[in-house]
């Protein structure tokens, strides 16, 4: 599935995107899958509620199942308007 | 409805004339600006528009269908810009067109609460000195409540 960060997150972890083969059941299973890969993930996921998390295009929480899913995203809260 | 995400500048004046003559059946007509506001220094260069293309559009559309569905409105505009803005330019505007004006007012409102912290559109300030992260306020969050 295709991952993918925005803002901080991304500048912290150093790319916009990736692609990952992953056996993670929820985004809690793939927040600790990464984190474990390198210090730069586990730094960008180290406080999980200064997160926010969108499952195919669709704002979620950490506990979405990740079956079926293409696409992940992981970001800081919004600042539109 | 109609929803734009885009980089270049809109047209204030063609976008408020376009919308308010669209229809003779509404009596109100209410529309909200967003400008880039310089900071209390008067020490910002550039205030750095990102979002997330695709499901920004979704997100945008998902508020103003859902206005809709609360006010009797007759249409709906939203357009958001991204990319580098400077102090003063524009970022976005909202209209809302209502047989009446409460729900013209409400209705821009709620796009305009809701659009804040859930549409996925991030700010970086760059100074001559340093760049950083808006951060998302809590009162922007809670302002959801009332609805």
């Amino acid at each position: 599935m295709d991952i993918l960060y925005f803002a901080w997150v991304r500048e912290r972890i150093g790319l916009p995107k990736e692609r990952v083969t992953t056996q993670a059941a929820t985004v809690s299973e793939l927040v600790a899958e990464l984190s474990a890969r390198e210090e730069r993930y586990a730094a960008a996921f180290s406080d999980l509620s200064a997160l926010r998390v969108a499952v195919d295009q669709e704002l979620t929480d950490f506990d979405a199942s990740l079956s079926g899913v293409r696409e992940v995203a992981f970001f800081p809260p919004m600042t539109g308007g | 409805m109609r929803i734009l995400v885009q980089e270049e500048p809109f047209d204030l004046g063609a976008e408020s004339e376009a919308f308010a003559s669209a229809r003779h059946d509404m009596g109100a007509i209410v529309t909200f600006t967003g400008v880039v506001r310089d900071r209390a220094g008067g020490d910002l260069d550039v205030m750095e528009i990102e979002h997330y293309p695709g499901m920004t559009e979704k997100a945008l559309s998902k508020i103003a269908q859902d206005a809709s569905e609360r006010w009797s409105l007759g249409d709906v505009l939203v357009i958001h810009r991204y990319g580098r803005l400077a102090p003063g330019d524009r970022i976005m505007m909202v209209a809302t067109a209502a047989p009446h004006r409460r729900d013209a007012f409400e209705a821009a409102e709620f796009l305009m609460d809701y659009l804040k912290s859930r549409a996925p559109f991030w700010k970086k300030e760059h100074t001559r000195q340093d760049a950083g992260w808006v951060a998302a306020k809590d009162e922007d969050e809670s302002a959801l409540s009332r609805w």
